[in-house]
């Protein structure tokens, strides 16, 4: 089973990213698992949502405490909570901001896990070019299917379509595309550095 | 059709296919997604013949459903938590006059303090309603028990509600079958009702009834759950013939052969409990499950069965009797006495507090030792509850204790999560 857990504020996607990634597991054939932690719904406030993947049917119903993957769409967050608290050893982390991980005071993160499922992304700015809104969340689950390989971009622009219509799917099409290119391209690098 | 979905729109779909005459919902969390997906449908004339009535309260809610019932309309509603306890006189007449009434409890603790998140304390408040109540374990079993549920009623003309949990199964998208129209024509005949207001062919529903008779409406109540226990297993068999999957019925059993130790529980936690179980069986440990789909009518008889042969029992439960213990506990007690079994019960969940595995397999554990206290609450924080008491034994103005008790744990509820 993998497990996703996804921070962020209120307003900004977070439940329906997960819910995205689950549809886009299910598109695969996969069992999936969306679900909210039914926190404060107000605007800004910090908001948690989990996704689990799996095989076989998922009967687990407690909240995901030792994630195997992070997305943080909004690194003020930060400084508010501990947002890494159980991450697995190997776990992804993906971060919402056009800063590196070394800006926002996360060296240590680097220097103890190594870059190589580590990575920024600026999925707000990618919202907004192609969305024309700032909603980090379609661009940062379509760089989780490049950083992870757990889903695949196709998979996630059919969830885009299931949940989109008309220019706002375009839209997030786009974006998704882009950010997924631009998490691969990061990959890349660091593979070579 | 197989879809990926979220449990308050694929039950909004089921109801749908039951072709409801009408609904009529005031909007509670987390039962809102449910009535809004219909009101929806019934806008956009995707469910029709079917009239949605906007009403002003839950007591309006159910005070509807009764007058629409008993003029022959199949009639939905759905509530929650403080919605459900607004409604309680106009539950308790829908049962006392015998209307099929179908209601979703999207379950939620009852305040004070306020508290919009998942336990059983609603539903299980309204035990002695006369209501039937199911409950489901996933999102495929709540579609499956609201199809069923609508046969049952009417077959007996009783009301019941289906309980799902808030939250965790109406905001939880997972995988749902979602089945066909025929499907549903086919199991479900049109609604014939056996009392019906009909200006053509004038009679009254609700008379006074004085000491003389009584007795004997209210034993036909009871009656009527006592021959649930009979259909309810029917509907189910019926149902595997129809949609070729096991959904409902009165209990269900979870590797239990040659288990010492019974883990009883309703609802959604009997997934974690099973996932717990499966652990806890590669370890060597003889354990097994015992879900409880009927809660009203409760199956004596079948939990009894499924206890006898095992040495100690655990019921695990989202509620909790004030100033008793466990609520299910009582009746799952009353199943298995003269056989000397032991059993505990666990207090857990209340007002949505996680059960995580790891807390589970440390109080099965606990059980399998027998050394357990008779009622446990499952991760109290003791040092919170102690502070509270102390400051209640030495300052006589020790304040309001929901307030203190989050200032001692220096949270406000918005910087917590999981």
């Amino acid at each position: 089973m993998f497990q996703i857990r996804i921070h962020g504020r209120g307003g900004q996607g977070v439940v329906t990213a997960t819910e995205m990634l689950s549809v886009a597991a299910f598109e695969e054939g996969r069992h999936a698992q969306a679900f909210p932690s039914f926190g404060s719904e107000r605007t800004g406030a910090p908001v948690v949502a989990f996704c689990r993947i799996d095989d076989k049917e998922i009967r687990l119903r407690e909240p995901i405490m030792a994630p195997d993957a992070l997305i943080i769409q909004d690194p003020t967050l930060l400084h508010q909570i501990d947002v890494f608290a159980g991450l697995q050893p190997d776990g992804y982390v993906l971060l919402n901001s056009h800063h590196s991980f070394e800006d926002l005071g996360l060296g240590d993160l680097v220097r103890s896990r190594g870059m190589q499922r580590l990575c920024t992304l600026p999925a707000t700015e990618l919202g907004l070019k192609h969305v024309g809104r700032p909603i980090p969340n379609v661009p940062l689950i379509a760089g989780f299917a490049a950083l992870s390989g757990i889903i695949r971009l196709e998979s996630v622009i059919k969830a885009i379509n299931e949940k989109f219509a008309g220019r706002v799917a375009e839209g997030n099409i786009a974006a998704a595309t882009e950010a997924y290119n631009l998490v691969k391209e990061q990959m890349k690098e660091h593979e070579n550095a | 059709m197989l879809k990926q979905t979220e449990g308050s729109k694929a039950v909004a779909e089921a109801i749908a296919l039951c072709r409801p005459e009408v609904i009529c919902a005031y909007p509670i969390s987390p039962q809102t997604h449910i009535v809004e997906a219909l009101g929806e449908m019934v806008k956009a004339g995707e469910l029709a013949p079917c009239e949605f009535i906007n009403v002003e309260s839950e007591f309006a809610a159910m005070s509807v459903a009764i007058g629409s019932s008993a003029a022959g309309a199949r009639s939905y509603t759905a509530t929650a938590s403080q919605g459900l306890l607004f409604m309680v006189e106009a539950v308790y007449n829908a049962s006392g006059l015998g209307l099929p009434i179908v209601m979703t409890v999207a379950n939620r603790a009852i305040g004070a303090p306020i508290n919009i998140w998942n336990d059983h304390s609603d539903s299980l408040s309204q035990r002695d309603s006369g209501w039937m109540q199911l409950f489901a374990e996933t999102n495929q079993e709540a579609v499956d028990l609201h199809i069923q549920a609508f046969r049952l009623a009417e077959e007996l003309s009783m009301p019941i509600m289906v309980c799902m949990d808030g939250f965790i199964l109406t905001h939880a998208f997972e995988r749902v079958d979602i089945p066909s129209q025929e499907q549903v024509d086919a199991y479900l005949p049109p609604f014939d009702p056996r009392q019906v207001l009909d200006p053509a062919e004038p009679i009254s529903i609700g008379a006074m009834v004085g000491p003389e008779a009584f007795m004997e409406v209210k034993y036909l109540a009871h009656a009527k759950q006592m021959q649930a226990l009979e259909l309810i297993p029917q509907l189910a068999a019926e149902f595997k013939q129809v949609f070729g999957r096991e959904s409902g019925g009165l209990v269900r059993t979870y590797r239990a052969e040659d288990a010492e130790t019974m883990i009883v529980a309703m609802g959604s936690v009997l997934g974690t409990i099973k996932d717990t179980v499966d652990d806890m069986r590669e370890q060597g440990h003889k354990i097994g499950v015992l879900g409880i789909t009927s809660y009203r009518p409760f199956p004596l008889a079948q939990v009894r069965e499924a206890l006898v042969d095992c040495k100690r029992f655990l019921v695990l439960e989202k509620s909790l009797a004030v100033g008793m213990g466990g609520i299910l506990a009582t009746d799952v007690r009353m199943a298995v006495r003269g056989t000397g079994l032991k059993g505990f019960t666990v207090i857990a969940g209340l007002g949505g507090r996680p059960i995580p595995k790891a807390s589970l397999q440390k109080i099965f554990l606990e059980a399998e030792e027998e050394s357990l206290e008779p009622v446990t609450f499952l991760d109290l924080d003791w040092d919170a509850v102690n502070k509270q008491l102390e400051r209640e034994r030495q300052n006589r103005h020790s304040g309001p204790i929901a307030e203190n008790i989050l200032h001692d744990k220096g949270m406000s509820s918005a910087a917590k999560f999981g």
